[in-house]
């Protein structure tokens, strides 16, 4: 492809191809080794017990895409973030975020990304001013222009000026993951990465996050990669949607695409929800015309596998 | 030019973490004053005591400038040390490593901002404390050189942050006691390197390990600074800052290579996630 001059940005001093796709996960695995206590070596075998949490896992992003991550706790969604976001390196397979290679060319992919994790993570005891400030100069902001978009984005984001400048400790877990989305949008990535950013929020907080991760591709062109729980959100943001279960993508598609194809594995006429769709790809084992005759319903067939599942656990 | 603008933005913003953290700990800064303080002067009451202790003259006043000289370098390193560890131990305990690793930022620029923060900070600390002590004693510091003795702190402060830098690794890889474990590396530093005594008291074993010691020659050249009045171009004060140049040198490079070891393998391994 002829990259042509209006196809190309430039990012912090980087000539980023946008026509590129703006991520690209091929054949990813990463395998965890735990150590074994000592007297249970011999019970039980090698000395490290693994844990695949990303097995073989291959997906490509659009520019401009909002792709959804769906899975169970343990799944491997974070998994997956944190290897985009340079904290983890993959055992086998390659990330490109815009071309660039997450271990060959590690800052210039940092330049590109942010990321807002389930927890937190702040200095306690310093104001959302004092830690979004520290923010802004790592990704080379100056103090001035820090402090005004801060204000403009915290205050946005429902955050009351007087609470702006009073340490964390003293704010409410929501309030806190607010001010956490406002550091990943303060540096306004091409790549925003959102790992559940909407647990522990109330509703009316989740609806102002949503808005903004919509503003944040319309207005500002980010591509935005998000895991999530609440299949809702994922209805109401995601162009597309990857189901992830024991570290592999069991299935991709648009959530139109993924209910039509499950309304019609279910042999129902009204559509099936997304939370059936995310039940079915996420059960122990497909559902059969077999079970569904056995238990009377899909569902009760699936509540019927999953027990079993569990007993077996 | 824009590249080493971010850098000196993010280094800045290092400094500018910690000054907020210490504003806000204030209470605490001043407990491990204190602490400090009362640590000091328990050790210099022995050098009060000797004529007691051994029943023969002593210059009592030589001898607890010589400790006090002792405790205000095991002072510095405690708290300049746990300003360079705190690259990890701090992030650790309030969950924001991730954040701070992910910034694209070189590791160098983040050692830089917390390490100089650490040295103002240690400098500081050591300044107040024997300010506090010799007056408490009514020592006389007439005859020190203080340009020297800052000289020789402030060069000696370069390997230690060498050290520092080499020794968080150890909380990067044991969340929940490489903390207590980078003491240990701070007190045998101070042991081999004749924190209250001349190295030639030492058992022969451990005299090659003074030798390679920085903190041997900020101790030598302290006590020529503080006891000696020695000048910076004195060749006394030159025997102590060319082998502080070469630890120096050594060090910094050598600690930089094993941060950044030890962050590849923390990467590899899952470490680096909030844990503690």
């Amino acid at each position: 492809m002829v990259t042509t001059h209006a196809d190309t940005t430039s990012i912090a001093n980087l000539n980023l191809d946008i026509t590129t796709d703006a991520v690209v996960i091929d054949g990813v695995s990463k395998i965890f080794k735990k150590s074994r206590l000592l007297w249970r070596r011999n019970k039980e075998g090698a000395k490290k017990r693994e844990i695949r949490a990303v097995d073989d896992v291959s997906l490509t992003v659009k520019r401009r895409e909002i792709v959804g991550i769906l899975g169970a706790n343990g799944s491997g969604k974070s998994t997956l973030i944190r290897i985009l976001s340079t904290l983890l390196l993959p055992d086998t397979g390659h990330v490109t975020i815009f071309g660039y290679d997450v271990e060959k060319n590690e800052r210039k992919v940092q330049e590109l990304i942010n990321r807002v994790s389930v927890e937190a993570s702040f200095f306690k005891k310093l104001s959302p001013m004092e830690n979004l400030i520290y923010a802004a100069r790592l990704y080379n902001m100056p103090g001035a222009e820090a402090r005004q978009k801060i204000t403009s984005i915290l205050t946005r984001l429902g955050i009351k000026p007087d609470r702006i400048k009073t340490p964390m400790e003293n704010m409410s877990r929501g309030m806190q993951q607010k001010v956490a989305i406002a550091r990943a949008f303060l540096t306004a990535p091409i790549l925003l990465l959102l790992d559940e950013p909407t647990t522990g929020l109330d509703p009316r907080s989740k609806i102002d996050v949503q808005a903004f991760i919509n503003e944040l591709r319309d207005v500002h062109d980010a591509t935005i990669l998000i895991t999530t729980h609440d299949m809702d959100e994922a209805e109401a943001l995601c162009d597309r949607v990857a189901i992830i279960d024991q570290g592999r993508i069991v299935a991709l598609g648009s959530v139109d695409e993924l209910k039509q194809h499950i309304t019609a594995l279910m042999g129902r006429a009204e559509p099936a929800t997304m939370q059936e769709v995310f039940m079915y790809y996420t059960a122990s084992r497909l559902v059969t015309e077999e079970d569904i005759k056995r238990y009377g319903s899909w569902e009760k067939a699936f509540e019927a596998i999953e027990a079993q599942r569990e007993e077996e656990e | 030019m824009s590249s080493f603008m971010h850098q000196g933005r993010a280094t800045y913003a290092f400094f500018e973490r910690n000054w907020n953290m210490t504003r806000r700990y204030l209470g605490w800064e001043v407990v491990w004053l204190v602490y400090n303080i009362v640590n000091a002067m328990s050790v210099t009451f022995i050098g009060a005591s000797a004529s007691l202790i051994t029943g023969t003259k002593v210059n009592t006043s030589l001898l607890i400038l010589y400790l006090l000289i002792g405790t205000s370098v095991w002072t510095y390193l405690s708290v300049s040390f746990d300003g360079v560890t705190d690259i990890v131990n701090l992030e650790h305990w309030e969950g924001t490593i991730e954040h701070t690793f992910m910034a694209p930022i070189s590791r160098f620029t983040h050692m830089i901002g917390s390490c100089g923060y650490a040295i103002v900070h240690g400098m500081l600390f050591t300044f107040l404390q024997l300010i506090v002590v010799a007056a408490f004693f009514h020592l006389s510091l007439g005859q020190t050189n203080y340009l020297t003795a800052f000289f020789m702190l402030a060069l000696g402060s370069v390997s230690f942050i060498g050290f520092g830098i080499a020794a968080s690794v150890l909380p990067l890889l044991y969340t929940e006691k490489g903390m207590q474990m980078s003491f240990i590396v701070r007190s045998v530093l101070l042991l081999v390197s004749g924190v209250y005594y001349p190295i030639s008291v030492l058992p022969a074993w451990m005299q090659p390990l003074a030798r390679i010691s920085p903190a041997t020659y900020v101790l030598e050249g302290l006590r020529a600074a503080i006891l000696r009045n020695q000048v910076i171009w004195s060749p006394e004060i030159w025997s102590y800052t060319w082998p502080l140049i070469i630890t120096g040198v050594v060090s910094v490079p050598l600690g930089v290579f094993i941060f950044h070891l030890a962050e590849r393998y923390a990467k590899r391994t899952g470490k680096l996630k909030r844990n503690g």
